[in-house]
């Protein structure tokens, strides 16, 4: 009678108060966009020193030269905060269809994020394509580590230990393309080191029905142990044949690589870039298209439905938290062979977390993963290139803005995030 | 696992299991049965769990060692030699452990022969300073698995206690015991704003709550970060960013001499356990909390507030682990650092499972775990073993205690039937 203390999830509030709270998120919502629109006006708009922002459209180097956007951080500003407030009142007055309140979200942040940027950079000249491709580019391990997570909990197990993954791959390659002087061994260990981590937590999470948050903390603390120890003892000592790896190098496709601004954002990267692509597509054909993401959705959903109907329950659970750890060590791989090189202590970072928030973010959808990855990955380059250009205001406050846009979304205050109903709960045959 | 394509005709939907189970009476009988039957093991279990995990950490230690490597490649020809020097790596690396953690020989000799006794108790002094903290963030922990949560957010939890308590101790000036009573209540108020949100968060929206501590995690590190920048925070002539020195009237007492670091903290943090032991098991809120973390809807069905309830036991555990960052604040650190959560809300996790969701388990955990801190600087410096091992170990003995089966499989324990073993299993998260 396993049932009762598995943890349970949120009971469903009656219709009455359901109703009720969807009114009070739709003004909430409201409020939030307008004070964004009132951030630009009064922020960014009347604080605007004078001097125009430069955003520079190509990289040195590039065959088709755009001159930089010139635009005035202050009436720039305004503009933004008027056109917010207008979409603010829209979204309180109006009925608004799904996908236009998506439009008017995803419209309010962008507005935000250029009147801020105009604001930043005024005076002076800020790539705006160098910003993307750096976005892009460290979303990159958030984005698998969120497809990990994905294949894990659509199957109905939670996997926190996506961190610990990363770590883990990120460690393997490192350490197996150092000693071995093959980038692509490199990148094979740590998608290994990944599924074995994978294979650890399903073993803990399936056959001995272990609380799944439970094991995926523990396996994070295992990681970080085990890496840390690891590096001051035996990587430190041998680092120039144990971790000095080298870095996979860029692949601009070609044609595709020389469009302006999308080029070198989104075809002038490393392989990881393009994995990640190919591994993105397949998860979302492979989860909504394909008999096997039909079964392993049932899984996820109802499991005693599932076996039901003759799906073998446990092995696609144990097959998927595998897979997702595969997908999670490549992810982790990027994190030294794919960018910097060698392992460091924590390289990780708290990537791992940040992606669990995004597959939630995204709504435990691939592609909705990939957008919320998309924003954290953003945000850090922002926080990167603010240092560069030193602006008086608190970037500590700018850092916050995902972590609190997470909490806004988990708190179902732009429409409500649903788990898969079996997601975290043992399945065990009675 | 090989599971059958099809499942046994009579497995019963999972509501109807719930329905049997939530029947109070046979439920009671039931649970007090397995209780006895698992409580049993416990002790062995965990016994056990221990001894794997110093087992696979040393075996880590010694096949790790730069000095025992070497012998490894002569293995065949002088085995004796090899198998020595993986012995002496591990069995000195905790010696040093232990020296560090609870006592050395050497200071006792030199005790006899004129020299200080407090060095005797440095060790215990330690131990009991780094367990202090665990304690207080490991009930924070595992208040809330009694009711069904599971708070991730120890660390911003103690962020908040630490910055409040940390103000209240360098910016005010008040009478000496006053002023550390005052900052102590400023750290409970700072911890307990910080769970209730996410305990509001849980109970008006249903927003998960291991996501939003996760994230209130990050927020608390930055919301850090820029205090400690501001001119309110920042220690004057200094650029890096640290905070000004708490005032003498408003650190904890020490408790055994000035030299030892052991203080009030400590007797703060039994008081809690024996608190929260008593709002578990004797209070009426307690019992609320159990029965809804034991089943919400049957708590809901007998009048309970299931809302109310996520809220009160969040807001309890955020002031317990802020009074765990006053307990630093005020006890050792006497400052604010970036750093200055170190890793409490994730060992606290740990310390609880650990624990069993038990006051008196988080606390002996805590003395562990505390010890096991202490004997690894002391084996880092002593035998240049990173002192990550300690995590590593920690981690395997929470892994080993939370399969039962798996401990029973290694040591070929007899194995019990199904149900209990299954029930253990779960039981470890107090749910």
């Amino acid at each position: 009678m396993t049932t009762t203390l598995a943890p349970s999830l949120p009971p469903a509030a009656s219709p009455r108060t359901r109703r009720r709270r969807r009114v009070d998120k739709k003004t909430l919502g409201g409020l939030v966009i307008g004070v964004l629109g009132l951030v630009d006006i009064v922020g960014f708009g009347l604080e605007a020193r004078s001097g125009d922002a430069r955003l520079g459209l190509t990289l040195a180097g590039a065959s088709v030269h755009l001159s930089p956007l010139k635009l005035p951080p202050g009436p720039t500003a305004i503009v933004a905060g008027v056109i917010t407030l207008v979409l603010a009142a829209l979204w309180l007055r109006a009925e608004l269809g799904k996908l236009a309140r998506r439009a008017v979200i995803v419209g309010s942040g962008m507005l935000f994020m250029l009147s801020f940027l105009c604001w930043a950079s005024s005076g002076k000249t800020m790539s705006l394509v160098g910003l993307l491709q750096s976005s892009v580019d460290r979303s990159i391990p958030i984005v698998l580590g969120a497809l990990a997570g994905c294949l894990c909990e659509r199957a109905g197990v939670v996997n926190i230990a996506i961190e610990g993954q990363l770590l883990f791959g990120a460690f393997a390659g490192a350490m197996v393309a150092s000693a071995s002087h093959s980038l692509y061994l490199g990148l094979v260990a740590a998608a290994l080191a990944g599924a074995l981590l994978g294979l650890i937590l399903a073993l803990f999470a399936i056959r001995y029905a272990v609380n799944q948050i439970v094991v995926g903390v523990v396996l994070n603390v295992l990681a970080t142990g085990l890496t840390g120890y690891l590096y001051d003892r035996v990587l430190v000592k041998y680092q120039n044949t144990l971790n000095s790896p080298a870095v996979f190098s860029r692949i601009s496709i070609p044609l595709l690589s020389k469009i302006p601004i999308v080029g070198p954002v989104l075809f002038d990267s490393s392989i990881f870039l393009y994995l990640t692509y190919v591994i993105l597509v397949a998860v979302q054909i492979g989860l909504f298209r394909t008999r096997w993401g039909l079964r392993v959705r049932a899984v996820g959903e109802h499991p005693v439905a599932a076996e039901t109907v003759g799906i073998r329950v446990l092995g696609i659970r144990y097959a998927n938290v595998m897979l997702g750890g595969l997908v999670a060590g490549i992810g982790g791989a990027y994190l030294t062979i794919g960018s910097v090189g060698p392992f460091g202590k924590n390289v990780s970072s708290g990537k791992g977390f940040i992606a669990l928030a995004a597959v939630i973010f995204g709504r435990w959808t691939p592609i909705g993963a990939m957008f919320g990855a998309l924003l954290f990955g953003f945000a850090d380059a922002v926080q990167n290139i603010l240092s560069v250009l030193g602006t008086s205001i608190p970037s500590d406050f700018l850092l916050m803005i995902p972590y609190v846009a997470t909490i806004v979304v988990v708190a179902g205050m732009v429409g409500r995030v649903r788990p898969p109903k079996a997601d975290g709960q043992p399945y065990v045959k009675s | 696992m090989t599971p059958p394509e099809t499942p046994p005709p009579e497995t019963p939907p999972p509501d109807v299991a719930a329905d049997v189970a939530a029947e109070p009476g046979a439920e009671r009988w039931r649970s007090a049965v397995f209780d006895a039957v698992v409580e049993g093991n416990t002790v062995t279990v965990t016994f056990l769990a221990f001894v794997a995990a110093i087992v696979v950490g040393g075996l880590l230690i010694a096949f790790t060692d730069p000095n025992v490597l070497p012998k490894f490649g002569h293995f065949f020809s002088t085995p004796g030699a090899a198998i020595a020097a993986a012995w002496s790596s591990a069995s000195g690396a905790y010696t040093a452990m232990f020296r560090g953690a609870i006592i050395d020989i050497h200071t006792v000799s030199a005790a006899f022969h004129g020299g200080s006794i407090t060095a005797v108790f440095e060790p215990i002094s330690e131990t009991l300073v780094n367990a202090t903290p665990l304690i207080l963030t490991g009930l924070a922990v595992m208040l809330p698995f009694r009711c069904g949560l599971f708070n991730i957010g120890g660390t911003g939890q103690f962020i908040g206690g630490a910055v409040v308590a940390g103000w209240i101790g360098f910016a005010l000036q008040l009478p000496p015991v006053v002023h550390v009573i005052a900052a102590i209540a400023g750290g409970l108020v700072g911890g307990a704003v910080c769970g209730w949100l996410v305990g509001f968060l849980r109970a008006r929206t249903g927003a998960n709550e291991v996501i939003v501590t996760i994230m209130f995690n990050y927020v608390a590190q930055f919301l850090l970060l820029y205090l400690l920048g501001t001119h309110a925070f920042r220690r004057p002539k200094r650029i890096d960013p640290i905070s000004r020195v708490v005032h003498g009237t408003a650190r904890m007492p020490h408790l055994l001499g000035s030299t030892l670091r052991v203080n009030f903290g400590f007797i703060l943090a039994i008081g809690a356990a024996f608190a929260v032991s008593w709002l578990i098991k004797r209070s009426t809120v307690g019992f609320e909390f159990r029965t809804i973390g034991a089943n919400p809807d049957a708590a809901r069905a007998a009048g309970m507030n299931v809302e109310r309830g996520y809220i009160v036991v969040m807001l309890v555990a955020g002031a317990l682990a802020g009074l765990a960052g006053a307990a630093v604040v005020l006890g050792t650190d006497y400052s604010l650092t970036p750093g200055i959560y170190g890793s409490y809300g994730f060992d606290a996790i740990t310390v609880a499972l650990l624990g069993r969701g038990t006051s008196l388990g988080v606390v002996l955990a805590s003395l562990l775990f505390g010890a096991l801190h202490a004997g690894g600087v002391q084996m880092q410096a002593a035998t240049q073993t990173p002192i990550d091992i300690v995590i590593v170990i920690q981690a395997l003995i929470v892994l080993f205690i939370a399969a039962p089966p798996l401990v029973r499989t290694i040591f070929r324990l007899r194995g019990q039937r199904s149900g209990p073993e299954k029930r253990a299993a779960l039981k470890v998260v107090g749910a």
